[in-house]
């Protein structure tokens, strides 16, 4: 976009590099809004369902489809109450470096092929990195507020989120070995083609590890049935007991955006990313040279893709949150510490394995796509290695490259 | 909200007013550099654990910024990983270890301050020095960024250089990698790590009636005294009876 910018509008390079930045901000911005909005209805309609209820029905219609806009304007308009002995500075700060730690892994995050905010070569290891800093936000909160419960809750989750960064990083590591590359659109672009392409059905490894990751992922966004940092039959809301208001809905959207994160990175790693099931585009004739209006008409097709699957992800874990009773705090560290690191260990080294057993596949006629060349490194000295160039801020730079 | 009336403005900036072309490079530069700064002297002032550890995050999250800047974007997820999340441990510990009254305080005595400020300061002063005498780090280095990738760098650590000229192109030689400097470190690492679950592991005091049984069973063994292991139930009927009397008053 910023190319566009500086080509054909002829804005300053600064200039287009700022409108550029501040479009992407924008739209992330966005997404984790209104997708928090989305998901907050959804999962009152799903609660409501799986215990024979009806859930919100009057609000805007017959579905209650502006629940979450009437619950947000009773927040805004909701008093935030401070405790007396709270640390004032670190109570108000907090809701806001865990947005933010949410906030910053989306830019890493490939919608499609181009919708990126920042397309960094290390991005699964960016991601994973960043959203292990959402839980500082909540142990400020759980300190801050002075409160038992709270310091309880902020704890739990300090020990449990430290935990399941273990296996969480083992199961993201299996499809970085796959596509031989950290960058997430590389890895999703390796499972482009039919279904059979996909990460998850790569081999019998990679499907068992899915699982793992997905049991991993639901406790690290702390959602139930591993929300003990407010398991409100303990501690009363654990870590967000002291807060109200808007600083209430912070922690929220943050949860929602690290849930919706989550499940987009479950989709681009294991599931294809934008790929669909059926590559409807390549059947369709499109290639990379079909032309402009085209190859950003499977943009649109590939987000709409990524957009359904991270929000099915979603959707199962609301499914499952409303399903499963909560574990206790010991049970959720032998989930994680004799269930899943092993189990996530032993997959890696079975699909390690697979991988130099049956480099092609397991069946012939579902070959994966040509070469699997992983960014030109096999090729010996001298090959057609060449590095990403990734364009800085500054303008000159951006310049170069293109 | 922000960046939406900031969109609206900045082209409105620019129709109206001359204003010179921003290096957003150097601005980025300066504000991560100077956000860094000011949060390390935080980290140096502040009296309370937390805060303390708060603005260390902000302080190691704005070096990272730094080297995302540069272009090394593996060093500066690398630094978010391990140094900002690091500090999240050395938190909860130093909440866990310190906190005695509800928000923890650390007021070190005037003498302290002045010898921690003689030390900084020296510090600072030699670091200046050789620093400012590096002289191509007088001159901005504003080249041609061109970010290498992590995988020469992973595979470089497997033993293998895909990377520059000395890739062995000419001689038909493997360059070496690091593979025995990154195993040193491993194997090291897992001594440490097992070291660690050793030290820390729950340890199996004797309970005194652990050391009965074991004297008890010492005793059989010995099958001199088998009397000794019935011997040591009558408080146990005794509390029973009387239980059972106590009932049937």
């Amino acid at each position: 976009m910023a190319a566009f910018l500086i080509n054909s509008v002829e804005l300053p390079e600064w200039l287009a590099w700022t409108i550029t930045a501040l479009v992407a901000a924008a739209l992330i911005l966005n997404v984790i809004a209104g997708g928090a909005l989305a998901f907050i209805w959804a999962e009152r309609k799903i609660a409501a369902r799986i215990q024979d209820r009806l859930g919100p029905t009057r609000t805007g219609g017959r579905f209650g489809w502006l629940q979450s806009l009437a619950d947000g304007i009773k927040l805004l308009a909701k008093e935030d109450l401070m405790p007396d002995g709270a640390d004032g500075m670190l109570f108000r700060i907090a809701p806001y470096v865990s947005f933010c730690a949410s906030f910053c892994a989306f830019i890493a995050l490939p919608f499609a092929f181009d919708f990126v905010g920042q397309r960094l070569n290390v991005g699964v290891f960016f991601v994973i990195a960043v959203l292990g800093l959402e839980v500082f936000g909540v142990i400020l909160a759980g300190y801050a507020s002075a409160s038992k419960w709270s310091l309880f809750g902020a704890m739990r989750e300090a020990a449990q989120v430290v935990s399941y960064e273990v296996p969480l990083g083992m199961c993201v590591v299996v499809p970085v070995m796959l596509a031989g590359s950290m960058d997430l659109v590389t890895i999703a672009e390796k499972q482009a083609g039919w279904l059979t392409n996909w990460y998850l059905f790569h081999d019998p490894f990679t499907f068992v590890i899915f699982w793992v990751y997905v049991t991993c992922a639901v406790a690290s966004v702390n959602r139930a049935p591993f929300d003990l940092a407010e398991a409100e039959s303990e501690l009363v809301a654990g870590f967000h007991t002291e807060y109200s208001g808007l600083r209430w809905s912070f922690f929220f959207m943050a949860e929602y955006a690290s849930m919706f994160l989550v499940s987009a990175l479950a989709a681009i790693l294991f599931m294809g990313g934008w790929n669909g099931p059926v590559p409807l585009a390549a059947l369709a004739g499109f290639s990379e040279g079909t032309g402009d209006t085209a190859h950003y008409l499977v943009r649109v097709v590939g987000l709409a893709n990524l957009l359904t699957k991270a929000t099915l992800g979603v959707l199962f874990m609301m499914w499952i949150r409303w399903t499963l009773p909560r574990l206790r705090i010991d049970q959720v560290m032998t989930t994680c510490l004799k269930y899943c690191t092993p189990i996530a260990a032993a997959m890696f080294a079975g699909a390690m394995l697979w991988q130099l057993a049956f480099p092609g596949g397991l069946i012939p006629g579902l070959a994966r796509p040509a070469g699997e060349i992983r960014e030109g490194w096999l090729e010996g000295p001298g090959g057609q290695s060449a590095p990403v160039v990734v364009p800085s801020v500054d303008g000159t730079v951006a310049k170069a490259v293109r | 909200m922000i960046s939406l009336s900031g969109m609206l403005m900045t082209p409105v900036l620019a129709a109206g007013l001359p204003v010179a072309a921003i290096n957003w490079h150097s601005v980025l530069f300066l504000l991560f550099a100077s956000l860094a700064s000011i949060f390390a002297v935080g980290v140096v002032l502040a009296d309370n654990v937390v805060r303390m550890a708060l603005y260390l995050v902000f302080s190691l999250a704005a070096t990272a910024g730094l080297f995302f800047l540069a272009g090394a974007e593996f060093i500066g997820a690398m630094q978010l990983m391990i140094y900002v999340g690091g500090t999240l441990v050395l938190l909860v510990v130093g909440v866990m270890l310190t906190a005695q009254a509800p928000f923890v305080s650390i007021k070190p005595s005037a003498a302290d301050r002045a010898l921690a400020g003689l030390a900084g300061s020296s510090l600072l002063v030699v670091l200046l020095a050789a620093a400012l005498s590096v002289d191509s780090w007088q001159r901005p280095g504003l080249g041609e960024v061109t970010a290498p990738t992590a995988t020469p760098l992973g595979m470089a650590l497997l033993g293998m250089r895909v990377d520059g000229p000395a890739a062995g192109a000419a001689t038909g030689a493997v360059a070496n990698g690091y593979l025995l400097p990154f195993e040193i470190v491993s194997i090291h690492l897992l001594v440490v790590l097992v070291g660690a679950a050793y030290l820390a592991r729950a340890k199996r005091r004797r309970t005194p009636r652990s050391i009965d049984a074991a004297a008890s069973a010492v005793s059989v063994v010995e099958g001199s005294e088998r009397v000794e292991l019935p011997a040591a139930r009558p408080p146990r009927s005794g509390s029973a009876s009387a239980l059972v009397s106590g009932g049937s008053k």
